[in-house]
């Protein structure tokens, strides 16, 4: 038992987090990358001197960051202590995307900074940025056909971005010269610096004002009193197995489903995850990285009980059996830009399908579970340029215990938002004939899933090519407890009046278009909870009015008599 | 009808602040040397204007004899957060109807996957009409007139009161909203028609339609209260026009008002921030934090050269954005009603739980049984059990301490009194937090800012906030209570101007900035010109919302006239960015998004001197000691001076530890700061150690 009173315990918990907030508020606030800057696709850190665990992390980080920087900061450490990198100094900073060294896909950029006090080092930070462009074969990095990482672009092992303070001109050519829009990158790596940097500071006063040992006394008990409130949740739950599966509809390339198979062992204070059964890594891109499916699964808890705060303590009664031979552990040089945006929002969908069994009252049914990427890579003859479009959409929430899912929600993954029409007709020669609330698609339950958004974009001008890196077009959003699957994403090409469906309904790569061709998405609903035939007849009503559903699909979902 | 207004330079002043519980009154008398009436009383919620006239009638001053009321109102603020709003229709391009309730796919809170959301119009009252410009202006499909006739026969069949038209790329082209509003206007049986470029001429539809849907849904129900006000007021003796507080911080007449209702939903925050800057700017302290902690939340604004920030962006609820530029007021979500808590890992927690008026504290004696940062002022004797308003069942601080003893204690090994003070000190680090998110932490100086408290627990708190903040200074004014009304008082006559721009600096055409820049000043004063109040002067004052090409977020520069160069705004900009981020991207060019411009009607200077009467000071400190009493500071209880706030002789200096009661609020010293007064009556403090 710590000697430190529950007084400057808690009041370090606050200060620690705060830090790490401030962090990501300036990031987001200097940045250029509009990604970071408006869909905040970045997160920010305090890590262990001594093996990289998690201390504290900004409470508006994205989630899928949620404990995977732990995993590239300890790979930092280790390839320090055996030479494979350069030893640290006062004001270095390493910069590292490898996804298999403990990250997500080449885009997020990870910098890793040392602290030092009196001269060793007293923590790490670190913070992940995701860049609009890393190199490879397509604009932006997600590459729906990518066979091999390589195409998928610039790999970085840990390397010094800067030394003693001073950005490194040749590491900074070598990046400019390997990806797109380049000019515009020094400023998100000056943003990401001054995150670490103000970090840095706000650190040392920290430790100034409480004294190093206490700090270090403080971050050794919040990590046990997280990780006995994690088990204290835990203990809630009975013991059981608990088994669900979420699929992916296809890798990209080969037009299979890959299968999430999760049997969840409760025992005692302790959560067993164990994938074996999921498919073998797969052809195309979507495969994940061991970081990120450890990440999924934290953020998945996090999202169930989020009053535990974010550090590696709150992970330690969550053991997450290694998936070795599936998917789900990609070695290089497998393929992995799917793995962020979407394996990763299928395996949290998979532990909510098995803890709602268990936990029914603080779980939803499934939720829309896409980024719903949609590119498009062409040429405006108008303004004599190229340009590179991307589309970002929500879908349906899963019903839950108190009420229907949310309409159009973010990705589970994210917490960003999605651009305006207006602003997306400004910037490129489009222009969307309909962008609505997709009517019908919340799956039926005693609480409905919400809907998710139909839109319909047509070229104005010059050619282009579209991909779609999307799921859930195979098999909805899953129902729980009686409760339907939300409606599927669909995907609908118009080239001269020809209707096109992508052979693998949310993933293809470069369809060429032209002025005049539309392109039609719906994105999924969220999954119903409960038996349809409970529901209110009141609310069966009211959603008919509202134009939610016709009458004859709400008497055919909530049963023949109502409506 | 404007004849019927007699022009008034307002030598009788009433600021009338209508808050949740309370509604405040000042009244000050300029012809009798500024001499000041006070009157609290209870809030009238179903028609406010009945609380306006009893706090009127408590003063004993004659209605007839007032010059100017100028008030400040959460009539609209309530409706749109209870969704008490008027029938409100919306007709907008076809395939866009669902815009408001799709929003920008977003959920409440980063983690959990629950959560709802109610658009302001449902969604059986939009209707489509074909219609389409684009996003260069360009008509693509003509406005359908019949289509148009038909959707508002619906509405208004539908039983509709307001009606929102909201096309997209209004801001480029108005052309269609505007014919689609003389449509309406043929049909529709009163002025509730508000089109979307009207208010928020910026691209973005779901943040347009918004602002628009929530002014068009309160309009009738401003203009219903101000009508009930009117009348009251008419039947007090009061005929001439008076003002209403707009969320921008200036003030509008009454018979203006309703066109840009939206912008009244911030009406009491501003008012208060108002008070600050114009109080702050008198004591000679014109950078400020702003404190007004309540019962369930804590509002918080920065001030600098006694200019408070405004912003564009202001999103009062979740999804529920109003894009019109109004004092940038952030509200935290902790007050004296935040409940304290041990979590499951056996840490102190503060909030965000909040016991609100009811129950409240334990220590309002109306059933609350959760402990709250009240009832730990109360136990560390900070706070006097009879100080307290609005008590029902008195309990003492010997049983509310055993309660903290109870359920904080335990788990932490405190007794009663310690798990109070955690409890409190872990209160201030959590508000401190926040508010150096939106002010300190945005690259400005702690040092040069000083911290002014107000509202009724702003002044408890405001040393140990400063002390965390690094804030030299806290400034707590004469009348903390009643500051929002005092903001009212010293309101100017305020419109504001924004065009977008959005080209790169060094493609600016000069001639053009000045032009835009110029075109504000005249529309803002000839807006001011048709007040009934004459003000003494016109203050204008011009900024540029700039970041570098390729960024979205934007950094508001001050521009010292309308006569800009490109240079010049180059420099600017550069200057603020390295200020806020410590960053220099020579490699990269500057983008001027914006040209905002404020016009100010500055009203007659108002004395201040009277808000505590001069006359009931007393000679010496000890004449204004009230009472020793024992006070928790940071682990040991210190005997502690208490003085009555009023009896502070004008050149006392009191040392801490001390605590000032006033009728309204009470104010900690806590060992090492030092306060004083000023002619106005603010006290000064010096923190301690800073």
């Amino acid at each position: 038992m710590s000697t430190l009173d529950a007084i400057t315990l808690s009041v370090l918990q606050a200060a620690l987090q705060q830090v790490c907030d401030e962090m990501d508020l300036t990031f987001s606030r200097a940045a250029f990358s509009p990604v970071i800057a408006e869909a905040n696709d970045r997160s920010d850190g305090i890590y262990s001197a001594v093996d990289g665990s998690l201390i504290a992390q900004g409470s508006q980080g994205l989630p899928v960051f949620v404990g995977v920087m732990q995993y590239s900061t300890k790979t930092v450490i280790e390839m320090i202590a055996d030479g494979r990198c350069l030893p640290p100094a006062p004001g270095d900073i390493y910069i590292v995307n490898d996804p298999y060294l403990g990250g997500t896909h080449l885009m997020d950029v990870r910098f890793v900074m040392p602290v030092y006090r009196d001269g060793k080092i007293f923590c790490w930070l670190s913070n992940t940025g995701h860049w609009p462009d890393i190199g490879g074969s397509v604009p932006g990095g997600f590459s729906a056909s990518a066979t091999a990482v390589e195409q998928e672009g610039l790999r970085l092992p840990p390397v010094k971005l800067f030394k003693k303070g001073v950005l490194d001109p040749e590491i900074y050519a070598i990046i400019c010269s390997n990806i797109r829009v380049a000019d515009q990158r020094i400023g998100d790596i000056r943003a990401q610096a001054a995150a670490l940097l103000i970090g840095q500071d706000r650190l040392n006063e920290i430790l100034d004002r409480y004294g190093d040992e206490t700090v270090v006394e403080a971050i050794a008990e919040l990590r046990r009193r997280a990780a006995a409130q994690m088990r204290a949740n835990i203990s809630a739950i009975p013991d059981g197995t608990y088994r669900a599966r979420a699929f992916v509809d296809s890798d990209g390339v080969v037009d299979e489903p890959l299968t999430i198979a999760l049997a969840v062992e409760k025992r005692g204070d302790t959560l067993t995850f164990d994938f074996a059964g999921s498919s073998k890594p797969c052809a195309g891109p979507m495969n994940s990285v061991l970081a990120t499916t450890l990440s999924s699964v934290y953020l998945a808890m996090r999202h169930i009980f989020p009053d535990v705060p974010i550090s590696a303590g709150a992970f330690e009664p969550l053991v997450v059996r290694r998936p070795e031979g599936t998917f789900l552990d990609a070695k290089y040089p497998r393929p992995v830009s799917g793995c962020a945006a979407e394996v990763s929002q299928r395996i949290a969908e998979a532990v909510f399908a098995a803890m709602v069994q268990a936990l029914p009252d603080k779980v939803t049914a499934a939720p829309a579970g896409s980024s719903g990427n949609f590119a498009l890579g062409g040429h405006d003859p108008a303004r004599g340029r190229d340009y590179v479009m991307y589309q970002i959409s929500g879908g349906g929430y899963g019903g839950n215990a108190g009420h229907d899912g949310l309409t159009n929600g973010c990705s589970t993954i994210g917490i960003s938002k999605s651009p305006p029409v207006e602003i997306m007709e400004q910037a490129y020669p489009v222009l969307y004939r309909h962008y609505a609330l997709r009517e019908g698609s919340g799956g039926a339950g005693k609480h409905r899933g919400g809907f998710g958004l139909a839109y319909e974009v047509e070229i104005l001008r010059g050619e282009a090519r579209a991909s779609f890196v999307m799921d859930h077009g195979r098999f909805g959003p899953q129902g729980v407890l009686g409760g339907r699957d939300g409606a599927v994403n669909t995907v609908r090409v118009f080239r001269d009046g020809e209707e096109h469906v992508p052979p693998h309904l949310s993933k293809e790569q470069d369809i060429p278009l032209k002025a005049g061709d539309r392109v039609r998405v719906g994105t999924p609903g969220g999954g119903g909870y409960g038996d349809p035939r409970e529901r209110d007849p009141e609310l069966v009503r009211r959603d008919i009015a509202l134009g939610y559903y016709t009458p004859e699909q709400a008497s055919e979902m909530f049963g023949r008599d109502r409506g | 009808m404007e004849e019927n207004f007699t022009a008034s330079r307002g030598s009788v002043v009433a600021g009338i602040d209508v808050g949740g519980t309370f509604t405040d009154l000042l009244l000050v008398d300029g012809r009798d040397g500024g001499k000041v009436r006070i009157a609290k009383t209870p809030t009238t919620v179903h028609n406010q204007a009945f609380g306006v006239v009893a706090a009127l009638g408590a003063t004993g001053f004659p209605v007839d004899g007032i010059d100017l009321i100028v008030h400040g109102t959460t009539t609209t603020t309530n409706a749109v957060l209870e969704r008490r709003l008027a029938r409100t229709g919306m007709i907008t391009t076809k395939g866009f109807r669902d815009v408001i309730e799709l929003g920008r796919r977003t959920r409440p809170q980063a983690y959990g996957m629950s959560g709802t959301f109610v658009p302001v119009i449902p969604r059986d009252l939009r209707l489509e009409v074909a219609e389409r410009v684009e996003a260069s202006g360009a008509v693509r499909v003509p406005l359908d007139e019949n289509d148009m006739r038909e959707a508002v026969k619906r509405l208004l069949a539908a039983g509709c009161e307001s009606l929102v038209i909201h096309f997209l790329h209004s801001y480029a082209n108005p052309s269609h909203e505007r014919r689609a509003a003389e449509i309406a206007a043929e049909f529709w049986p009163n002025g509730y028609v508000t089109t979307g470029h009207a208010l928020l001429s910026e691209a973005r539809e779901f943040e347009r339609g918004v602002t628009a849907s929530v002014n068009a849904s309160v309009q009738p129900i401003l203009e219903r209260y101000v009508e009930k006000l009117r009348h009251e007021l008419a039947a007090q003796g009061y005929a001439r026009d008076f003002l209403i507080m707009n969320g921008n911080g200036g003030m509008i007449s009454a018979r203006f008002v309703t066109r840009e209702s939206a912008k009244t939903v911030m009406s009491g925050p501003a008012s208060g921030v108002i008070a600050a800057a114009y109080t702050g700017k008198r004591a000679g302290f014109g950078n400020l934090v702003t404190y007004d902690m309540g019962g369930t939340s804590t509002d918080v604004a920065l001030i600098r050269n006694a200019e408070p920030a405004v912003s564009n962006e202001i999103e009062i609820e979740y999804a529920m954005p109003i894009h019109v530029p109004m004092v940038a007021v952030h509200t935290v979500g902790a007050g004296g009603g935040s409940i304290a808590r041990v979590d499951a890992a056996g840490l102190i927690q503060v909030g965000p739980e909040s016991a609100g008026a009811n129950p409240g504290p334990i220590c309002y004696g109306r059933g609350g049984t959760d402990p709250t940062i009240t009832d730990a002022n109360l136990v560390l004797g900070r706070l006097a059990p009879k100080k307290l308003l609005a008590v029902d069942n008195p309990v003492t601080s010997g049983h509310v301490a055993a309660i903290f003893e109870e359920r904080i204690g335990r788990r932490t090994g405190l007794s009663g009194v310690e798990a109070a003070g955690a409890v409190l000190r872990l209160a201030n680090i959590k508000m401190a937090g926040a508010i150096r998110m939106v002010s300190v932490s945005r690259g400005h100086d702690p040092r040069d800012f000083t911290l002014f408290a107000f509202g009724g627990a702003g002044p408890l708190h405001a040393t140990a906030l400063a002390r965390e903040l690094g804030l030299p200074r806290v400034l707590v004014p004469a009348r903390p209570g009643i500051t929002n009304a005092l903001g009212c008082v010293v309101a100017d006559l305020r419109h504001d101007f924004v065009n977008t721009v959005n080209q790169p600096v060094s493609l600016l055409d000069e001639a053009m900035l000045s032009e835009v820049l110029e075109r504000h000043r005249n529309e803002g004063e000839a807006l001011i010109a048709k007040e009934a109040v004459k003000p003494d002067a016109i203050r204008v004052t011009h900024s540029a919302d700039m970041q570098f090409v390729g960024q979205t977020h934007i950094i508001n520069v001050a521009l010292p006239s309308s006569s800009v160069t490109r240079q010049l705004l180059q420099e600017l900009f550069e200057k603020a960015y390295f200020a806020r981020f410590k960053v220099e991207l020579p490699e990269i060019r500057a983008n001027l998004v914006n040209l905002n411009t404020s016009v100010t009607g500055v009203r007659p200077a108002i004395d201040l001197s009277r808000l505590i009467d001069p006359a009931g000071r007393a000679a010496t400190l000890d004449e204004a000691l009230r009472e020793m009493r024992p006070v928790w500071y940071g682990g040991a209880w210190i005997d502690t001076p208490v003085y009555g706030r009023e009896k502070l002789p004008l050149d006392a200096v009191v040392e801490g530890p001390a605590i000032l009661e006033q009728m309204d609020a009470t104010t900690v010293l806590e060992p090492g700061d030092r306060a004083r007064s000023d002619a106005d009556g603010n006290i000064v403090i010096d923190i301690g150690g800073a």
